[in-house]
């Protein structure tokens, strides 16, 4: 028997030897990529500027569960108040741009930035909190930093801010500003899900997968746990907030209940829930099949007021029965898919 | 021979229960020394002070001459020790493979994934678990998530592992083969703590036996000495069958 061999046997076993890193496959980038693409580039074949607004607000959702993934699903914290990642991002953005007059780059840069050292900020100081504990302070953040706007005056207090609509004859007049600005949001979702593979497939990101299924022994076994869950939530928080000031730079006016509303954190959970959290897929897909309901529930006149209800009434079904989401459910259903389908 | 690892007058309380209480040991290189004692005796709560996860209210712990009293477990575990969990809990959701991985990557030899990979392939293979690399590690049964919590520790090439109760839950047979890995691995030059409850293998593995009680260091020796000890027979409920069950494992 090899296991009472009293030194290791060579480093290469000959014939089936392959570098098994987990999850490395081009597919697994490739693939979500591709559908991010189709989705973005869809509004182009057809020309028509409603079905621009409708996916850059799909896109919009696959860039904010995408990022949420790497918290939520790599690493097993729920955030539930993800969205003042997004709310704040908008502010420092908008705020440099219609106040302090600089560009819209510089504007996502700053907004990119607030949201990390927010994250980074809340990481050090909570992220020793485990589970519900966690959840309930994010809540916490979420309203704190939407009242301390409120009674913020440089950024406008409970009336938010405008913006001066000659702002955008710098980026070729509203109409130019529209096109651009959604085909910088596919840019970013194509980032987005590119990061979370990344992640998903590297070192740091086996070490996230060890935190999330026992972090005592994830501590033992050496992973910096404080490092790793700290940095895994400031990657998760960049995103929502680059898209918060293109966002709001885009809407042309922001205030304190547009930019922190609960919900949308609360959405954003039941996307990657559904579409299968720790995974690179399932966030993609789940954005995407969630604003697909959404926006059928939103136009059936029976069923448009209870629209957040049915969401709700998801997140049970899908945590009572498939509590993997789609992706999961297919990894564990077909195991031989595991290879190409993250 | 040289210490390598140096426990002094440590005390750990969880409120009025002192859990640990005043215990001093050295340990050599190259040893395997045994911890045994009844249920609830303090044993891998001195696992937990030994690596890092409790913070012992009195004493200090020196490892490779270095104070380590009050470090992180996960730098105790850089700085080359290792360790397996009485209770097995595998990561659901990763192969046997990747979860080896984890030890190799964040071990005492902090390695890039690719190395990490290879190695835990070589330490599979070293536990007779290949065939089952690609498998999700929550498909294996009791011996072999064993097997991969021992493989996860030694794939972080550590200097010291601490085994907590690998032994419990196997059957005879795979008892013997377990006791043969832990030996080999020895042979490797790993030195090795570990709390076992069944008696003929610690007897028959350790060099060295300590017997914790209530807290206490009761008795400290060659397995022959401790089977012979009243105390320990006093510690094990006072059952003179037990003794002579010790006796002839101590053969």
């Amino acid at each position: 028997m090899s296991r009472q061999k009293p030194s290791l046997p060579p480093a290469l076993r000959p014939a089936d030897f392959r570098p098994a890193l987990p999850g490395r496959h081009w597919a697994n980038w490739a693939l979500p990529l591709a559908l991010v693409l189709a989705l973005g580039l869809f509004p182009l074949l057809t020309g028509k500027d409603v079905h621009r607004e409708t996916m850059f607000t799909l896109l919009r959702a696959v860039v904010m569960a995408v990022s949420l993934n790497i918290i939520l699903g790599y690493t097993g914290y729920v955030s539930f108040g993800h969205v003042v990642f997004f709310g704040l991002g908008g502010y420092v953005g908008f705020y440099l741009v219609a106040v302090q007059g600089r560009t819209l780059w510089e504007a996502l840069l700053a907004g990119g930035l607030a949201a990390g050292l927010l994250a980074w900020l809340i990481g050090i100081g909570i992220l020793r909190l485990r589970g519900a504990y966690f959840a309930l302070v994010t809540i916490g953040v979420n309203e704190a930093v939407k009242a301390f706007i409120q009674n913020f005056d440089p950024f406008g207090g409970p009336l938010g801010l405008t913006m001066n609509f000659s702002v955008y004859q710098a980026y070729g007049g509203p109409r130019t500003m529209l096109q651009m600005t959604y085909y910088i949001l596919v840019v970013l979702a194509a980032l987005a899900v590119l990061l979370s593979y990344a992640v998903r497939t590297s070192k740091f990101g086996l070490g996230l997968l060890a935190i999330r299924e026992d972090e005592d022994a994830a501590e033992v076994m050496g992973v910096v746990t404080p490092m790793a869950k700290t940095w895994a939530f400031v990657l998760s928080a960049i995103l929502p907030g680059v898209v918060g000031a293109l966002f709001f730079f885009r809407n042309g006016s922001i205030e304190p209940h547009e930019a922190f509303p609960l919900h949308l954190s609360i959405e954003a959970i039941v996307m990657v829930m559904l579409g299968g959290q720790g995974t690179v897929w399932g966030p993609v897909l789940g954005a995407a099949g969630y604003q697909a309901m959404r926006a059928f529930l939103l136009t059936n006149r029976y069923l448009k007021n209870i629209q957040l209800t049915v969401s709700g009434a998801l997140l049970l079904l899908i945590v009572l029965f498939i509590p993997a989401g789609l992706i999961g459910w297919l990894r564990r259903r077909f195991p031989a898919s595991r290879r190409v389908l993250l | 021979m040289s210490v390598l690892l140096q426990v002094e007058h440590v005390t750990k309380r969880f409120g009025g229960l002192v859990a640990v209480n005043d215990v001093s040991f050295e340990l050599y290189e190259g040893e395997i020394l045994g911890l045994i004692g009844p249920n609830g005796a303090g044993k891998t709560t001195l696992f937990n002070c030994i690596d890092g996860v409790y913070t012992p209210e009195e004493g200090r712990i020196l490892f490779r001459k270095q104070d380590i009293t009050g470090w992180k477990p996960y730098d105790v575990a850089r700085f080359g020790m290792a360790r397996t969990h009485q209770i097995v809990r595998p990561l659901a959701d990763l192969t046997v493979r990747e979860h080896v991985m984890v030890g190799a990557a964040f071990g005492a030899q902090s390695m890039g994934l690719r190395q990490a990979a290879r190695v835990a392939d070589e330490v599979l293979e070293f536990l007779g678990l290949a065939e089952r690399a690609d498998w999700l590690a929550g498909s294996l049964n009791v011996a072999q998530k064993k097997r991969l919590e021992l493989a996860r520790a030694l794939a972080s090439q550590p200097q010291l592992l601490l085994l907590d109760e690998v032994l419990a839950g196997l059957n005879p047979a795979e008892i013997a083969e377990m006791v043969a890995t832990v030996k080999a691995i020895r042979n490797r030059g790993i030195t090795i703590i570990m709390i076992e409850h069944v008696m003929h293998a610690i007897m028959n593995v350790s060099d060295r036996i300590l017997v914790l009680d209530f807290g206490q260091l009761i008795a400290e020796g060659t397995p022959k000495e401790i089977a012979a000890n009243p105390k320990v027979i006093e510690a094990y409920l006072g059952d003179p069958k037990l003794a002579e069950r010790l006796m002839q494992g101590g053969e």
